[in-house]
């Protein structure tokens, strides 16, 4: 009995919605049959959504979509200079994993991902917790201060750069000649690396700290005066209440931090004007990729070399949310 | 307006932005379409050239061709321009009517087949107006793909007063150049005769070709590669062993620090070609009067051997609409005697031309190298050229090759010696990837 009651329950919820429909939707003095009308009623009701969202798709297809495709599409073929265009598969792919150069670019961005970004991140928090607390005044002028650097293009950056780096016309190098110190070694085998990660913190540091001071200016204030209350020193507010309640904007940080420095390209492609024996054709895995397009024109090698940087990317963010994650389950 | 134009225009650049995004990086170089309306009235052409005031010279064509309107661009000197332009050429629109290339990377562009054949236009009726060896670098195959305009003979510029100082001659040899570079930089640590830039493939050539290395034979698609040849080994062991001793410095050449010890007086000498007197004195002008320039000096004592580094030619491409005017124009600025004068007088361009070579007006004194007569040593340089030395149909790629390794020769990594037999084998096997032959 049980299963018919229930058929029955059904048939009669869909007859009330059926009526409810009817009589808000139809018009009353339509003349057409009801299956057509509700036919048209489900298209329209199914291709609405589509049209309003239509904008959001065109756009997305026809700059991310498209690309990303047309590139996969690239890095299965071979074009030789002589002999065309050929098929090969995953032969790009294979080379990429057996390619030193590939790798050593990988090398050098791993190296600066897990040493300038946790201090860039380190000083956009303190920097953050400063502003927000009482001890700091002219906030707004050292907020802009700080986030100055960001809205400098990273190729004046990296120009700006280059020149104060210089070993022989640059402020450091001259103030060094006149106590009679050798010049400073930015721009050599083992400074150069320093060098780039210095750049990188001056240009994002002062971004970071706006989102993370965004995040604090969203905690409600009444959490600070209960802590108080509590007895709560403005140390233990902001390592109990503060860092807790940002650390959402603080995994963010962190993800645009590993993108953005695994996919480094300007400053080390403007620096090579100044010092290409120190920055070859392949030091970051963006920059090989672009000299393996534009240089050595293997468009089909340069797909498959930006499919496995992104490989890279997607383990390295997926590992680091993943991680994030579990630590949040606990 | 030209609808199919339009058409074009935008198909071209959608295909430009996704070979673009194919690299997945930020640098945006999306050039204006070339090409111009079908329309009647003056034809326009774009022409990409990074020689200084050109502007003298298209002005005198405009007022003697009223049809032909010449829109001149600089896009950037050498690689800057071979990048956007080679993308412009396989996005298949964005390329200039026009173009300068350098005789190096002429053949990589013949290749590619995206240069206009000016034979058909009456190229060759000018051909006996050029110094034969660069009419032989502008044709392949009974077909003529660009009209030589300038060239680079090379010489030794040199810092007359630090050498009077140090007692010491002008070298006519390498030997004497090397030993000289360590007198000089034990006399004084801060001086260094000359500065090896690992990152200048195109001047490093020009050393292996003096010294009578022939990396390349080139038969069609069949090739002979030979970067590691007796000749080039020679070249290779002497700078790394100058290198090694400390007497030479190892800083990029073409930036802000080089300018500036060109001028200061820490770099004694540049080894260098016919076009570089005027830019130095744009970049050096301190320095006035003490530069004079000597031949280059020689791998055997007596010989007379010397090399060519630069020098361009002007090129119609295929993206071209107007190829007949395209072609009566770089026939024009490189053999009309008025436009020659300025190129080679006004702008100081060393002459592919050898009625300028033999003008007594093109050999006078030159105050800023205390009133010598700078061009006789490079037209006299300009005789002893090699000329059967060929370049690759893929020099951008033998160029970078090269600097990879002659970087880390000069950081240590590898020795010279090395770096030569590396990059063989990488433009080898890169040659036979890319579908050529190659026989030793």
């Amino acid at each position: 009995m049980i299963p018919s009651r229930h058929m029955a329950k059904h048939s009669q919820t869909e007859a009330i919605q059926q009526a409810i429909e009817v009589q808000e939707l139809a018009p009353p003095a339509s003349g057409l049959p009801s299956a057509l009308r509700r036919w048209r009623r489900w298209r329209q009701r199914a291709v609405i959504p589509y049209l309003f969202l239509l904008p959001f798709l065109l756009l997305f297809s026809f700059f991310i979509l498209v690309p990303l495709l047309y590139a996969l599409w690239t890095s299965f073929f071979v074009e030789r200079l002589i002999g065309g265009t050929t098929f090969v598969g995953l032969q790009n792919y294979q080379e990429v994993l057996h390619d030193g150069n590939f790798w050593e670019g990988v090398r050098n961005v791993l190296l600066l991902l897990f040493t300038q970004v946790p201090l860039m991140l380190g000083l956009a928090l303190v920097l953050a917790l400063l502003l927000d607390s009482q001890i700091v005044r002219l906030k707004t002028i050292f907020r802009l201060g700080y986030f100055l650097p960001y809205a400098i293009p990273s190729v004046i950056g990296a120009l700006l750069w280059g020149y104060l780096y210089s070993a022989h016309i640059g402020p450091f190098a001259q103030l060094a000649e006149l106590l009679h110190w050798p010049p400073p070694p930015f721009l050599t085998a083992a400074g150069l690396l320093p060098s780039i990660a210095n750049i990188l913190t001056w240009q994002w540091t002062g971004y970071n700290m706006v989102i993370l001071y965004a995040a604090l200016q969203a905690i409600p204030p009444e959490l600070y005066d209960a802590a108080r209350v509590d007895g709560a020193s403005g140390w233990e507010i902001a390592q109990r209440i503060k860092i807790p309640l940002i650390a959402p904007a603080i995994v963010l940080t962190v993800v645009f931090s590993i993108i953005g420095t695994l996919q480094l390209f300007n400053e080390p492609q403007i620096m090579t004007a100044i010092v290409p024996n120190l920055i070859q054709d392949h030091y970051t895995p963006n920059l090989y990729a672009y000299n393996l397009a534009f240089t050595n024109q293997q468009y089909n090698y340069a797909a498959a070399v930006s499919f496995g940087l992104g490989a890279v990317v997607f383990v390295f963010s997926y590992v680091f949310m993943l991680v994030t994650y579990r630590r949040g389950q606990r | 307006m030209n609808r199919g134009l339009l058409f074009c225009r935008a198909r071209g650049m959608a295909k430009a932005g996704l070979l673009l995004l194919l690299a997945l990086s930020i640098g945006s170089y999306l050039v204006a379409c070339g090409g111009t309306p079908a329309s009647s009235g003056p034809v326009t052409l774009t022409f990409w050239s990074w020689v200084p005031n050109l502007q003298q010279a298209i002005d005198l064509f405009e007022k003697s061709h009223p049809n032909i309107k010449i829109k001149w661009q600089n896009v950037g000197s050498g690689g800057t321009e071979y990048t956007k332009l080679t993308t412009a050429l396989k996005a298949g629109s964005g390329a200039p009517d026009v173009v300068q290339i350098e005789y190096a990377y002429l053949p990589q562009y013949i290749l590619s087949g995206k240069l206009v054949d000016l034979s058909q236009y009456g190229a060759n009726d000018v051909k006996d107006q050029f110094v034969p060896w660069t009419w032989a670098q502008v044709t392949s195959g009974g077909k003529v793909y660009a009209i030589p305009q300038d060239t680079g003979p090379m010489g030794l510029l040199y810092r007359e007063d630090i050498f009077k100082q140090y007692n010491l001659p002008v070298p006519t040899t390498w030997d004497q150049y090397a030993q000289e570079a360590i007198q000089l930089h034990k006399a004084n640590p801060k001086i260094y005769i000359t500065d090896f830039s690992a990152s200048d493939g195109p001047w490093f050539f020009s050393l292996l070709w003096q010294a009578g290395s022939q990396p390349f034979v080139v038969n069609g698609t069949t090739l002979k590669i030979h970067l590691d040849d007796t000749a080039a080994l020679k070249v290779a062991n002497y700078w790394g062993n100058l290198v090694k001793s400390g007497a030479v410095s190892t800083t990029a050449d073409w930036n802000n620090d080089w300018y500036a010890a060109l001028q200061n007086g820490t770099l004694a000498t540049w080894i260098t070609a016919a076009w570089a007197p005027s830019d130095l004195e744009g970049f050096a002008p301190k320095s006035a009067g003490l530069w004079r320039v000597a031949p280059l000096p020689q791998w055997t004592a007596g010989e007379q051997a010397s090399a060519n580094w630069g020098g361009s030619t002007d090129a119609v491409t295929t993206q071209c609409q107007h190829p007949a005017e395209a072609a009566e124009f770089v026939k024009w600025l490189n053999t009309n005697p008025e436009a020659v004068k300025i190129l080679t007088q006004k702008l100081y361009l060393f002459p592919s031309q050898k009625s300028a070579l033999q003008d007594p007006s093109f050999d006078t004194a030159n105050s800023f190298y205390g009133g010598q007569q700078v061009n006789r040593i490079f037209v006299e340089s300009a005789q002893e050229v090699n000329t059967s030395f060929q370049w690759s149909p893929f020099q951008d790629y033998v160029f970078s090759q090269l600097q990879n390794q002659l970087a880390a020769a000069v950081n240590g990594k590898i020795s010279f010696e090395q770096a030569m037999h590396n990059t063989q084998n990488a433009v080898v096997a890169y040659a036979r990837s890319q579908g050529f032959t190659v026989i030793s």
